[in-house]
């Protein structure tokens, strides 16, 4: 069926490991030159799982993922394709969906979008047909029936590893638990969550998580990002809705000062931070890292959290992951998703 | 799925009807919609989708969020509760999680929702539940 190809499915194979995995984003770019995209990803191969392409995050457009992901495919890497529902409907989820399979992309990130308001074009149409836990089931059901939604066939069905955000900062906090069983109800099959500046909230929200079992059903990666200053905190913390940077944390940067070398350390040690006091909760599969345009980051951070090399995404060596991971049974393996879909038409 | 688990089974004969005899059923939707329309209208902010969920979430008309999102909220919600997109309006699937505690069908809320089925856009929802909605027409 599908060519052997050493890069399909190191992101799932990662995740069964056991070990924990690291994930982190790029930024598409606003440009047609190729070699700005294998830039990125030169920074961040050796340090990661798997690389996300987020689709025009906060409506501001940039070149499309699917194709940064092509390229991230030709490099070696496993790409993690965000599809959002503000600009595509049904259909044209569904015809990406299968467009991604075929250039070798199989992690896809199920998200509903940032708002166009928020961007650079707010006077554009909004579509939302449908929301990010349908297009969780949208991706399963093409994988497991091997059919559209509306029925028809699909010869050979896709073969798609869906995923989830999850959103601890956001109100109704209560509820946001709930949401994220829905999810995993729905097909997520891996979960990456918004960034944690609040901890203390995270660890609540994964206590509830973890009452519910969920934590157990599918692995959830914690988002990390490093803050490059002050500006950047408060930009954050005022404007990214869904947000939640703790003030103490935006003081820190403002007494930083303005010398760059001095602000991204300060940045960095955060964030460093941030990782121990992750480590103490449990139930994390593994982090999410989000340098925001700041990818030459990833290096010092992976090494200063002395996170675990990846499996190696530059080298393709045939014996990959032999060493690195031990074959036991994985209790985190991820559950099997409903195969029946509550779609209508 | 959405099911008919919230239509008196008395009504299934009228339900019959309105499958086997489109017009009939575009009939009686032209007559009723308008004023089942209305009244949700002005009772709810209805935005007359023709899938009613209101009795699900506390009589809250979740099309009013503008991602109309189904199984909201979205990661959006501002710290104080309200709209990412609209700042001046609460997040309807805040006030729809807190009133839906009111009411017994809140469970239903929990469940994952069809997206819309847009060809109801506009119709008389209690006519389309009636009929066996989404399949509504065909049989
Ligand atoms: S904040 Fe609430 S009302 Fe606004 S778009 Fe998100 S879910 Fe909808």
């Amino acid at each position: 069926m599908m060519p052997a190809d050493p890069t399909r499915g190191r992101f799932e194979r990662a995740l069964r490991s056991g070990r924990p995995v690291v994930t982190c984003e790029i930024g598409s770019p606003d440009g047609a030159d190729p070699a700005d995209v294998r830039k990125r990803a030169k920074l961040v191969r050796d340090y990661v799982d798997a690389v996300n392409v987020p689709d025009n995050t906060g409506g501001v457009v940039h070149a499309a993922p699917l194709a940064a992901c092509a390229i991230l495919v030709q490099e070696g890497i496993d790409p993690i394709l965000h599809m959002t529902c503000r600009d595509r409907n049904r259909m044209a989820l569904q015809s990406d969906l299968l467009g991604a399979a075929l250039l070798g992309i199989r992690n896809i990130l199920c998200l509903t979008g940032d708002h166009m308001i928020h961007g650079d074009q707010p006077e554009t149409k909004p579509v939302y047909d449908i929301d990010s836990v349908i297009l969780l089931e949208v991706a399963n059901h093409l994988t497991r029936e091997g059919k559209y939604v509306s029925g028809r066939e699909i010869d050979p069905p896709p073969d798609l590893f869906p995923g989830c955000a999850a959103e601890p900062f956001a109100p109704p906090y209560a509820y946001r638990p709930l949401r994220l069983k829905k999810k995993v109800e729905a097909g997520a099959r891996f979960v990456q969550t918004q960034i944690v500046f609040n901890v203390e909230r995270f660890a609540e929200y994964m206590g509830r998580v973890h009452d519910l079992g969920v934590d157990k059903q599918v692995p959830i990666l914690a988002g990390v990002a490093p803050i490059r200053s002050v500006k950047a905190a408060t930009f954050m913390r005022d404007e990214v809705p869904g947000m939640e940077v703790p003030d103490a944390l935006v003081r820190r940067m403002a007494q930083a000062g303005d010398d760059k070398k001095k602000r991204e350390a300060e940045g960095i040690a955060i964030c460093v931070e941030i990782f121990e006091d992750l480590r103490k909760i449990p139930g994390i599969a593994g982090f999410h890292i989000m340098p925001i345009n700041w990818e030459s980051a990833v290096a010092k951070i992976s090494r200063e959290a002395h996170l675990q090399p990846a499996l190696g995404s530059a080298k393709t060596s045939p014996d990959e992951g032999k060493a690195a991971v031990p074959q036991e049974p994985q209790p985190q393996a991820p559950s099997a998703p409903p195969a029946s879909v509550p779609l209508n038409s | 799925m959405e099911t008919k688990e919230h239509v008196p089974a008395m009504l299934e004969p009228i339900g019959q009807v309105l499958r086997r005899h489109p017009k009939v059923n575009l009939q009686l939707n032209r007559a009723l919609a308008p004023f089942e329309n209305s009244a949700k209208v002005l009772l709810f902010s209805c935005n007359m989708c023709g899938q009613c969920l209101l009795h699900e979430n506390g009589y809250t008309c979740l099309m009013n969020c503008p991602k109309q999102v189904r199984n909201g909220p979205c990661g959006g919600v501002r710290m104080n509760g309200h709209c990412e997109v609209k700042p001046e309006m609460e997040c309807i699937w805040l006030k729809a999680e807190r009133r839906s505690r009111r009411f017994p069908g809140r469970y239903l809320f929990l469940r994952i929702h069809a997206p819309l089925d847009w060809r109801r856009k506009g119709s008389s929802a209690i006519l389309n539940a009636v009929a066996g909605w989404p399949g509504n027409g065909k049989e």
